[in-house]
């Protein structure tokens, strides 16, 4: 390693002038980084809208850490007993734990701490609801195939992690809301057949609610899962590195190679932009809509609960799976079945290992054993988009359920009727769906090779000297006699409007002045001159008064 | 930006003057547009409170006038002598002029179909109809009686307010007032236009599907805690921005979906477009 450092570079200084230059040669003479940054800086990213989702977990997560970090100056993870004599008036004088004391103090009497509190919050909710799109990406596209099943594995952990996480820091003010939120979840570990109890009992030290669970919450939610959650999160990146990142086909793009921007200096520069914008929204949200307003909840009172007791949304289809199921309880002798396993033990489990398993299962279904590097347009594989339709409908009537007393309250419906409505939506939906989404999947299919074969449709209706009106379509390669072409679907998106195809190449806009002329920019695009091809040959069909497309 | 002057294109130099007058005219503008944006919001949010000008008086003309009111709007349903009509309305004998005053100042009573729950709508009668009513049904059976006096005791009492209200109260009307779904189409309701008098009446007469919270329960002292925290909490504004309704997590989540990955969304789409 050192040799070839050596004779690659005798004299690095003179190459390098300017402060970064110089910089980069002192780390580079000592510590030979150069071969690894080229590589990392000439690393292509495929270019697509969809790739970017991921990239917004992973910056949610870079602002929880910086909030977390000014939070945890501030906050008490302490049960004493303290009497609140803070700036807020409506509860000075009550006794409340000291973790809701602090909470209060960051809210209203640390300098911007309520802004840290909502951005904390925001982003907390903005970072499950990002995996969550990003994995609904991966599945809809086929990414998860072989090679990168691992990868897949790893994503569920981080978003089963992501929840955890969010529940420990839901449960930390010690707020009315929290506070009902544990009782929750400690009823869920006490209906878990045989070692219910112990579970509860292990976790929280003592009866309900004991003066135990918030210290060990605190310390889960600062420092055992968020570093759980960035080793993951470094494997799961890494592995991206290391496999290369999918793309959709399209011309010159391959299972063997990738075609996209470099890291530097473009892909580099538009993730650092991306970052700011993603931080813009959560600082805008934190800054301008309230988030978990935890003095108007109240210190937590097991006596005390409010209506409309909701979780985090990322928590909320558990909320609805309980409200959904019946209330069987079991009794076998002297021993008792709690109808909470069910919907919030059983269920859960059911839907998160399936969701695990699902590239190994379909890999045996299908018995696809081959590599993909190419993505899959959702259209292209109706079975798998359907059954993704399927679960996500699944989900929401789950999700929505969990909030149906709101729902109810806000637009004057029963809350039994909106119970019996997720009751009966949560099984007869999802086939619907499944029926539907197969249904759009083909209609899809169809209209692509519809095109390729007849061309795009060009609004202009033409009279034969027969009298017969005909549209004149534009074909996307070379005709025959019939004025069809023969060109195969490929899997890659096919133009559907005339000015997808007659656009002269993409001119760089820009956002306040014009960066390029129209007229200058040249056509780049291979499929375009295919499609000018099919142009001329067009043209030549016309002036020889034929009609494009006889078919229609 | 030093503090030297520029002698390029010979373009003035920014006095420290100039550079003060135009930082405060810019700070003005951003702290008034911020205070415009803020005051209609808020605005929204505080509906303006109203208190019964007197107790209903035992003037026999006055119930003589409320006995009118009562054979023209009431009798249907209630009955000639406040008996009550099969199907159609309650006995109306001891529910007291405090159910009456809660009744139709909140425009409850006259009803207009029967339903789960009667919805609270614009008051028919006014203030002196609505207290000769009370007073003409008070004359028949007597009953809680319409309070007076301090409604709200002193602003001591605002934390053992709060207590009560969440131990008493946040289970069906929510944390901050903004009401909750019962069973069946029923509810109870949001607190948003409620004034002292109403939430006074109501605790005494337990309207619909709400308990009595007779003296027994909560002593006075304790009532007036009540609304006294109720209508604090309702004038006291939002320090972390846009309320979202006071309703809890499930409005959060709502924003945080269509606002934040809606926006986000956008952005990607942009950038997208853009490459």
């Amino acid at each position: 390693m050192s040799q070839t450092t050596s004779e690659r570079r005798p004299t690095p200084t003179r190459r390098n002038t300017g402060p970064v230059g110089k910089a980069a040669d002192w780390a580079d003479e000592r510590y030979t980084g150069s071969g690894l940054t080229r590589r990392a800086l000439n690393k292509v990213f495929p270019d697509n809208w969809s790739f970017m989702m991921g990239e917004i977990a992973l910056y949610s997560f870079v602002i929880l850490l910086l909030t977390g970090v000014y939070l945890s100056f501030f906050y008490d993870p302490s049960m004493t007993e303290v009497r609140y004599n803070g700036s807020y008036e409506l509860l000075r004088g009550v006794e409340m734990s000291r973790a809701y004391d602090s909470t209060l103090d960051i809210s209203f009497d640390v300098r911007g701490g309520l802004l840290m509190r909502q951005i904390h919050h925001w982003a907390a909710l903005l970072f499950v609801a990002a995996m969550t799109v990003h994995m609904l990406r991966v599945f809809f596209t086929g990414a998860f195939r072989k090679p990168r099943e691992l990868t897949w594995l790893l994503g569920v952990t981080l978003l089963t992690l992501g929840i955890v996480e969010g529940f420990a820091g839901y449960s930390l003010p010690d707020d009315l809301l929290s506070g009902t939120g544990l009782r929750i979840a400690h009823a869920i570990m006490l209906s878990i057949p045989v070692v219910g109890t112990w579970v509860a009992y292990a976790i929280f030290g003592a009866e309900f609610p004991g003066t135990d669970i918030i210290p060990r919450l605190y310390i889960a939610h600062v420092l055992l899962i968020p570093g759980l959650i960035l080793a993951i999160i470094t494997v799961h990146v890494g592995l991206v590195v290391k496999q290369k990142h999918t793309q959709f086909p399209g011309p010159g793009r391959q299972e063997n190679n990738v075609v996209g921007e470099r890291m530097y200096p473009s892909y580099g520069a538009k993730g650092g932009g991306f970052f700011f914008l993603v931080f813009g929204v959560m600082a805008a949200l934190g800054g301008l809509v309230q988030i978990n307003p935890i003095w108007l909840y109240g210190p937590y009172n097991p006596a005390h609960v409010s209506a409309g007791s909701q979780p985090d949304w990322y928590i909320g289809f558990l909320d609805g799976s309980t409200r959904l199921f019946p209330a069987w309880e079991i009794r076998l002798w002297d021993y008792t079945i709690s109808p909470l396993v069910w919907p919030c033990v059983v269920l859960p489990g059911i839907m998160f290992t399936l969701l695990a398993l699902y590239p190994f299962i379909e890999a045996r279904l299908t018995k696809d054993r081959a590599l993909h590097n190419l993505l899959q347009r959702p259209r292209d594989v109706p079975v798998r988009t359907s059954l993704g339709a399927m679960a996500l409908t699944f989900y929401t009537v789950l999700l929505i359920s969990g909030g149906n007393d709101i729902i109810a309250a806000k637009f004057d419906i029963s809350l039994n009727a909106m119970t019996w409505a997720g009751r009966i939506g949560l099984i007869a939906l999802p086939p619907i769906a499944y029926v539907l989404t197969y249904t759009i999947c083909l209609g899809l299919q169809r209209h692509d090779r519809q095109i390729l074969e007849h061309g795009v449709e060009t609004g202009i209706i033409k009279r034969l000297p027969s009298g017969e009106f005909i549209e004149v379509h534009q074909p996307l390669g070379p005709v025959d006699d019939h004025g069809h072409s023969a060109l195969e679907y490929a899997g890659a998106a096919v133009p559907k409007r005339m000015n997808r195809l007659t656009h002269p190449g993409r001119k760089a806009k820009g956002f306040l002045w014009k960066v390029q002329d129209p007229d200058e920019v040249q056509d780049r695009s291979g499929t375009e001159a295919a499609l000018e091809a099919g142009l001329e040959t067009n043209e030549r069909r016309e002036l020889a008064g034929r009609p494009k497309d006889p078919e229609l | 930006m030093t503090d030297r002057p520029s002698t390029t294109k010979g373009r003035r130099p920014r006095t420290r003057l100039r550079r003060r007058v135009s930082g405060a005219i810019a700070l003005a503008l951003a702290l008034g547009t911020v205070g415009v944006a803020y005051a209609t919001v808020a605005a929204a949010a505080t509906p303006k409170a109203q208190v019964a000008s007197n107790a209903p008086s035992e003037d026999p003309v006055e119930i003589r006038k409320g006995r009118q009111l009562f054979e023209q709007g009431c009798i249907t349903c209630h009955g000639r002598n406040l008996q009550g009509v099969q199907d159609r309305g309650p006995s109306l004998i001891g529910v007291g002029e405090a159910a009456v005053y809660f009744q139709v100042a909140t425009g409850r009573m006259p009803v207009a179909r029967q339903e789960a729950q009667v919805e609270r709508k614009e008051p028919y009668y006014d203030e002196a109809e609505t207290l000769q009513i009370a007073a003409y049904v008070q004359s028949v059976g007597g009953g809680a009686e319409i309070p007076t006096g301090n409604l709200r005791g002193s602003d001591e009492n605002l934390a053992e307010g709060g207590e009560l209200f969440r131990l008493n109260c946040a289970s069906c009307h929510n944390f901050a007032g903004r009401g909750g779904a019962l069973s069946a189409g029923k509810y109870a309701p949001p607190m948003d236009q409620a004034n002292d008098l109403t939430i006074w009446t109501a605790m005494l007469t337990g309207p619909q599907n709400m308990p009595v919270f007779g003296d027994n329960q909560l002593t006075e002292e304790q009532k007036q805690a009540i609304t006294n925290y109720v209508q604090t909490l309702k004038e006291q504004g939002d320090p972390g921005g846009a309320p979202i309704g006071r309703m809890g997590p499930v409005p959060e989540g709502l924003v945080a979906w269509v606002v934040g990955i809606g926006a986000i969304m956008l952005m990607i789409l942009w950038i997208g477009a853009k490459s």
